[in-house]
């Protein structure tokens, strides 16, 4: 499934090796021996709770219902190293090409390290706090708080919205997570421009594995976006398994991107949980554009009257990228709305999975969600599995779903071109179009317009690479009806 | 030499042979009119002549401007000035009207070596041809075709062609679900366009079209094949005797 050449050398390396390798519980080991003496009691059990849990588990298999279009098989066989603070030299002319302009801030994690040489922290707004989760827990043990940060707060939210039990991939990131950021936002603070988290993965010859963390507390009233960028340096396959927790207070408006970007060889899982409490309004969007093996989990709970989300979303595979995005949507109180939103565009042997879950509690009367997962494959051996699906425990809720599946259009192509465009750009014109709708959704117009430029990059890329297969067949076909669990 | 030059031209889509040896030529400056029962070839002929890749050449050859334009792609035959007002104009969502002509013209442009227009230069090329065409001006910040109505797209088309200057305008069915009104406007913004340096190939079922076009020559297709050619009393003996006449005509005329 990864670069041909490298997975054969892979196989052969692992050959004597059977099962999990051992190399999580190594980085545990070494984890538990440097930051036992350092972490509060809640975040020593916290852990172990977790690691306990991953050792019952292990890597969920295609038989599990949530894991049926991924196969982690090659994943779980290679031994990812726990990569060693300052051990990877960055330089901050590498990382130049990443920053966002218009960013207020922003926070450099190199493989999971923070690296505040590479960070820009200065002239921070009032009403914003934010620091590396790693040293906020340490300042918090020694009672000194770190600079630009209150590490007060954080026990209240840590590991209390993604679950360990639910997700095994995220009971390994709260046993194995070094560092992170930690984000806080004051009550009515109105922040205009966007917070940039970059984590970097420079493997230098490794195969390194990083559990970043990241913990959002927006506090009521509070307005902000967060971007949350993986790149990669170099080629080396590395394993990124990121956790984020975003807690909206009341009324907060808070806006988070995901974007992935990362080399062709990259694993890469992120959990994105939103805990949304009364009148809060969230907007999650995620760009995957990189990385080989790509799953996307967004976890929003609806937990207040009256609180909105959109989940919003493009995903661009081509080569052998698989791109897996498994949306969970629960409402959990009265009168919520949730709008999910999700472009496909895989090309060559690329795949694509969107899981769209919505699950209506007893309580949460009068919900109005509504999904929508177009794809378009320019490929016959692209594939995409799309799955509604819907979980209703109350009455009087209006749930709506669509899927399509199609090409671009002949017909729209052959009207470009005979007004003069040529084929490429028509190809990219259309291609661009439908990508961009994501990008009416989004409201930060510097976060927009970041996005907008990585995915212009990207769509052209893909109108370059290949000529256009001519399909007469019918252009866009509905897909699969709500399947109800109960 | 003529503009358009047509020889035996033999077309198929599908596997199915729909255009059994077309000739015709036009010349600057003349207006020709096609007409033919349903499914007698004449929209595949303007597809063929746009470089629809969906249609198959299976024989003949066309000589644009003394230019092979069987060897063209539908971009190279638009940039050397074919042009191919649809019978069903193309909805393309997420893609600007106003954006999507500039680019039409700066691709035309720049193939014959002239400098690309940037949006404030192509205003004022598009305002005074959509004020012709009596065209709101809000269309040019839609989507191209989007929920435009059946008149509004056919003007679109008609707004295409004045600002791309072709020197050949196919129209296929341009005609077909416009009342009156838009009829009139429709043809007064071809009538605009007439020029010795260009030449028109109008494909219509109806001859209604050609009380506001005066056409120089009416051709009749039937079966893949022009079978008559004359004036335009041709058109108003169609109208009067339908295509039957034209058909029988020429069974007769053919060696039993």
């Amino acid at each position: 499934m990864r670069n041909t050449s490298k997975e054969s050398g892979r196989e052969k390396e692992m050959s004597t090796v059977t099962g999990r390798p051992n190399t999580y519980l190594e980085a545990y080991g070494e984890l538990i021996a440097h930051r036992r003496e350092r972490d509060p009691v809640w975040l020593r059990q916290l852990r172990d709770d977790a690691w306990a849990r991953f050792q019952d588990k292990g890597f969920p298999t295609t038989h599990d219902e949530d894991w049926r279009f991924t196969n982690l098989a090659a994943m779980a066989k290679i031994p990812f190293q726990r990569a060693v603070k300052g051990s990877v030299a960055v330089s901050a002319r590498e990382i130049e090409g990443f920053r966002v302009p218009g960013a207020v801030c922003q926070l450099v994690f190199v493989n999971g390290h923070f690296a505040p040489q590479l960070s820009e922290l200065s002239d921070l707004p009032k009403g914003l706090e934010i620091c590396s989760l790693e040293s906020a827990i340490d300042c918090g043990m020694v009672g000194a708080a770190p600079e630009g940060c209150a590490s007060d707060g954080i026990e209240q939210h840590l590991g209390r919205y993604a679950d360990i039990r639910r997700d095994v991939f995220t009971a390994l990131n709260t046993a194995l997570w070094e560092d992170g950021a930690y984000v806080r936002i004051r009550r009515g603070a109105n922040l205009l421009q966007p917070i940039h988290l970059l984590y970097v993965s420079a493997g230098s010859g490794a195969e390194i594995m990083t559990h970043p963390r990241t913990l959002i507390v927006a506090e009521p009233t509070s307005h902000a976006a967060v971007i949350e960028d993986y790149v990669s340096l170099g080629s080396e396959a590395a394993f990124s398994n990121a956790v984020t927790e975003l807690a909206a207070g009341q009324d907060a408006v808070v806006s988070h991107f995901l974007v992935e970007r990362e080399n062709l060889a990259a694993f890469n899982v992120s959990t994105l949980r939103l805990e949304q409490a009364r009148g809060s309004n969230v907007s999650s969007h995620s760009i995957l554009l990189g990385g080989g093996l790509v799953r996307n989990n967004v976890h929003p709970v609806l937990a207040g009257d009256g609180a909105e989300c959109l989940i919003n979303g493009l995903f661009v595979g081509a080569g052998t990228q698989h791109l897996d995005n498994y949306m969970l949507v629960e409402h959990a109180q009265p009168q919520c709305n949730s709008r999910q939103f999700y472009n496909g565009i895989l090309d060559g042997s690329a795949r694509g999975v969107f899981h769209g879950r919505i699950v209506v509690h007893k309580d949460a009367q009068k919900t109005d969600a509504k999904q929508t997962n177009r794809n378009l494959l320019l490929s016959d051996n692209a594939r995409i599995d799309t799955k509604p699906q819907l979980e209703i425990y109350a009455d009087d809720v209006k749930c709506t779903h669509g899927a399509t599946i199609g090409q671009i259009e002949e017909e729209q192509l052959f009207y470009l071109r005979s007004r003069g465009i040529d084929e490429v750009s028509a190809r990219n014109t259309l291609l661009y179009a439908f990508a961009a709708e994501c990008l009416d959704r989004m409201q930060e117009p510097a976060a927009r317009e970041f996005a907008e430029g990585l995915i212009r990059e990207r769509i052209a890329e893909l109108a370059r690479s290949r000529r256009t297969i001519v399909l007469a067949a019918p252009v866009e076909e509905e897909v699969q009806s709500w399947e109800e669990v109960r | 030499m003529a503009l358009l030059e047509i020889q035996d031209l033999h077309a198929s889509v599908d596997g199915h042979e729909i255009l059994k040896g077309v000739n015709l030529t036009v010349n600057a400056g003349e207006v020709h009119s096609i007409m033919g029962p349903n499914g007698s070839g004449k929209s595949t002929l303007a597809a063929v002549l746009a470089r629809r890749e969906t249609y198959e050449v299976t024989g003949g050859r066309v000589l644009f401007d003394g230019k092979d334009l069987l060897e063209m792609k539908p971009e190279d035959a638009a940039r050397e000035g074919v042009f191919l007002a649809f019978q069903y104009p193309v909805e393309i969502p997420g893609i600007g009207n106003a954006y999507f002509l500039r680019s039409a013209l700066n691709a035309i442009r720049k193939h014959r070596g002239e400098d690309e227009l940037d949006a404030m230069d192509f205003l004022p090329v598009y305002k005074e041809q959509m004020k012709l065409l009596e065209m709101d001006e809000k269309l040019m910040n839609r989507s191209v075709n989007e929920g435009f109505s059946g008149g509004e797209k056919k003007r679109n088309e008609i707004l295409q062609m004045a600002v791309l200057q072709p020197k050949l305008a196919i129209l296929d069915e341009t005609d077909s679900g416009l009342d009156i009104d838009a009829l009139r406007i429709v043809a007064q913004g071809v009538n605009a366009m007439r020029s010795p340096d260009r030449g028109f190939l109008v494909i219509t079922h109806y001859q209604r079209l050609l009380d506001y076009i005066a056409t120089d020559f009416v051709h009749v297709l039937v079966d893949g094949k022009i079978v008559r050619s004359g004036g335009p009393e041709l058109a108003l003996e169609l109208e009067d005797k339908g295509y039957g006449s034209a058909e029988a005509n020429v069974a007769a005329a053919l060696p039993a």
